[in-house]
């Protein structure tokens, strides 16, 4: 039985063991920090963020750098630019996000194209756009590991104060958290996440498995804690079944090279999305007689 | 020195030029029920604000025991206006009142039987621990603020603040959340600053009341403040008191340029221009 689903060779293929190493890293730190996302309300910025690191990518592709690296840059640049204009004041945060979006991947366009002409390899702008789990270079994977950690630590030590300040900026200004840098520190972490994921699926790609999890995690969980264990548990399940399938795609149809693994991981991403909305939300039955302001509450006084 | 737990002295905001506070002085001692009384606009919130720390001053001086408030002070509890809680945010109830001790707080923390019960037993203080479970957004307003009271009050504060946690209430939630807050006051000793622009629901509870109107304050007992001569200083123009079905309403003299009364706990805009110092 089990042969049908693992093909031969997959358990001693070594790019298949980066893969599972490296995917589940990713797949963790991106799922936690993917519910503080959702929780916070900056799943754009995740998006943009996304955005940008494919120029960063496609750029660090042309100069012959890894392409983690231009991941991360242009990321943190970005994620700092954000938080330099403003990202709490909505307008304003739209309309800057939206210029710069353009101008980042018209940058993309043309450093994808300068570099596909120059190497003749159109693997590359693939690798860049949609990822690939089965090319991580071999060095780059302790730096994967450091920055994911890293990630994880910072969303994991602001937890809380994440928590308290996503409930009401004011009392937590009023408790003395330092409310702007919290959030300047959240979204590099956001920004180290989305090049993370941008690696194992690609950069446009990458907000899949960041909102994904957690947003499917949100709505079947109550708790934060919870919902992070649950979103992890999605993000890593999704990671390993798209690299059992991708592997196994070597022998499907059309071409028999196998198909893109950010395509199968994306897919049961989304497909558990839909499935919890399959589950009804539990009702809250004590207290709904008593509730006929909310109506009000929600409304501009 | 009396034994003033919060005293302002001629506490002065200017914010873009325009002026919010001015000459605003007042005391509160521990345990009183003090409500901050005004017509929306007068500067009630700014005035929590430079309470809380968050609103910096332009002149005069805010002390909390004798000295300035220190940041990460736990010694004052607040409930913000309008909180507005989406139904999907992931935080149950047992997890907003949990954040009230140190959600302040960096690092990890490990559940403990103890502050499930502390959590516990300040959710059936403010009668809440019905919902416990629930998630906070699902809640109705009322119970959105007995959760942000319980939150406030779980740090053990000796001064709570609470910005307008009236508005938009009916008229049970609203009784409800004032007797557990007056209960609250006389029990634990907790000092009670509540700002409203309807006073008629905190009459029976209030020790004292400051009226605010265009940055400017009376305060004193409520039969004091409340009278015709008191506002009309105050607000720089003609005001009535009037006491109508136990009710207390304060209506504004015809305008020369309007001709029509506005009727505060009705539509509950006072009127503005043109102020006076009141001494």
């Amino acid at each position: 039985m089990l042969r049908y689903i693992f093909e031969p060779g997959f358990f001693a293929s070594g790019p298949v063991h980066v893969a599972l190493a490296v995917g589940t890293v990713v797949a963790v730190t991106s799922a936690v920090v993917g519910v503080f996302t959702v929780i916070r309300g900056q799943s754009f910025a995740g998006h943009a963020l996304g955005d940008i690191a494919t120029t960063g990518g496609s750029g660090a592709f042309l100069v012959g750098v890894n392409q983690f690296w231009g991941y991360l840059a242009f990321g943190a640049g970005a994620a700092a630019f954000m938080e330099m204009i403003g990202v709490q004041r909505r307008r304003g945060r739209d309309v800057a996000t939206g210029v710069v979006l353009g101008a980042g991947l018209g940058l993309a366009a043309l450093f994808l194209y300068l570099g596909t002409q120059y190497s003749s390899t159109t693997g590359a702008s693939f690798t860049i756009l949609f990822g690939s789990m089965f090319v991580i270079t071999s060095s780059t994977i302790p730096a994967l590991i450091i920055s994911a950690l890293l990630a994880l630590a910072t969303v994991v030590v602001l937890g809380r104060v994440l928590l308290l300040s996503s409930l009401s900026p004011d009392i937590a200004a009023a408790r003395g958290v330092p409310v702007r840098a919290v959030g300047a520190a959240f979204l590099m972490a956001l920004a180290v996440s989305v090049a993370l994921s941008a690696v194992i699926i690609g950069s446009v790609l990458s907000t899949a498995l960041l909102i994904g999890p957690a947003a499917t995690a949100l709505r079947v969980t109550k708790g934060p804690v919870r919902a992070m264990a649950v979103a992890a548990g999605i993000g890593v399940a999704a990671t390993w079944l798209g690299i059992v399938l991708a592997y196994d795609s070597f022998y499907w149809p059309p071409a028999r090279r196998g198909w893109p693994v950010s395509f199968f991981v994306v897919t049961l991403i989304v497909g558990c999305y839909l499935v919890s909305y399959l589950r009804p939300r539990r009702e809250r039955q004590d207290s709904t007689r008593e509730a006929p302001d909310t109506e009000q509450v929600c409304s501009p006084a | 020195m009396t034994a003033d737990l919060l005293r302002l002295d001629e506490v002065a905001v200017r914010l873009g030029g325009r002026e919010i506070l001015n000459d605003v002085s007042f005391t509160i001692a521990a345990g009183e029920f003090t409500g901050l009384i005004g017509p929306n606009g007068a500067g009630k919130t700014t005035l929590l604000r430079v309470i809380l720390g968050l609103q910096p001053v332009t002149r005069g001086s805010v002390l909390m025991d004798g000295a300035p408030r220190a940041a990460r002070d736990a010694s004052i509890g607040y409930v913000p206006q309008k909180l507005v809680i989406e139904p999907d945010m992931p935080l149950r109830v047992r997890d907003v009142v949990s954040l009230g001790v140190d959600g302040h707080k960096f690092g990890i923390r490990l559940p403990s039987r103890a502050r499930r019960e502390l959590v516990d037993d300040m959710l059936t203080a403010v009668g809440a621990q019905r919902y416990a479970n629930a998630r906070v957004g699902e809640l109705s307003g009322g119970e959105q603020q007995r959760v942000m009271i319980a939150h406030a009050l779980i740090s053990r504060p000796r001064l709570l603040l609470l910005d307008e946690p009236l508005a938009n209430l009916d008229i049970s939630s609203e009784q409800g959340i004032v007797s557990v807050l007056a209960r609250l006051a006389r029990a634990e000793r907790i000092a009670v600053l509540l700002s409203a622009h309807d006073m008629n629901p905190l009459m029976p509870v209030m020790d004292r009341i400051v009226y605010v109107a265009a940055g400017r304050v009376a305060v004193g007992r409520t039969d004091e403040v409340v009278q015709p001569d008191v506002l009309s200083r105050l607000y720089g123009q003609h005001v009535d008191v009037i006491r109508v079905h136990g009710r207390i309403l304060v209506v504004a003299a015809p305008q020369d340029t309007t001709g029509r009364d506005e009727v505060e706990g009705i539509d509950d805009a006072g009127p503005r221009e043109g102020a006076s110092v009141v001494r």
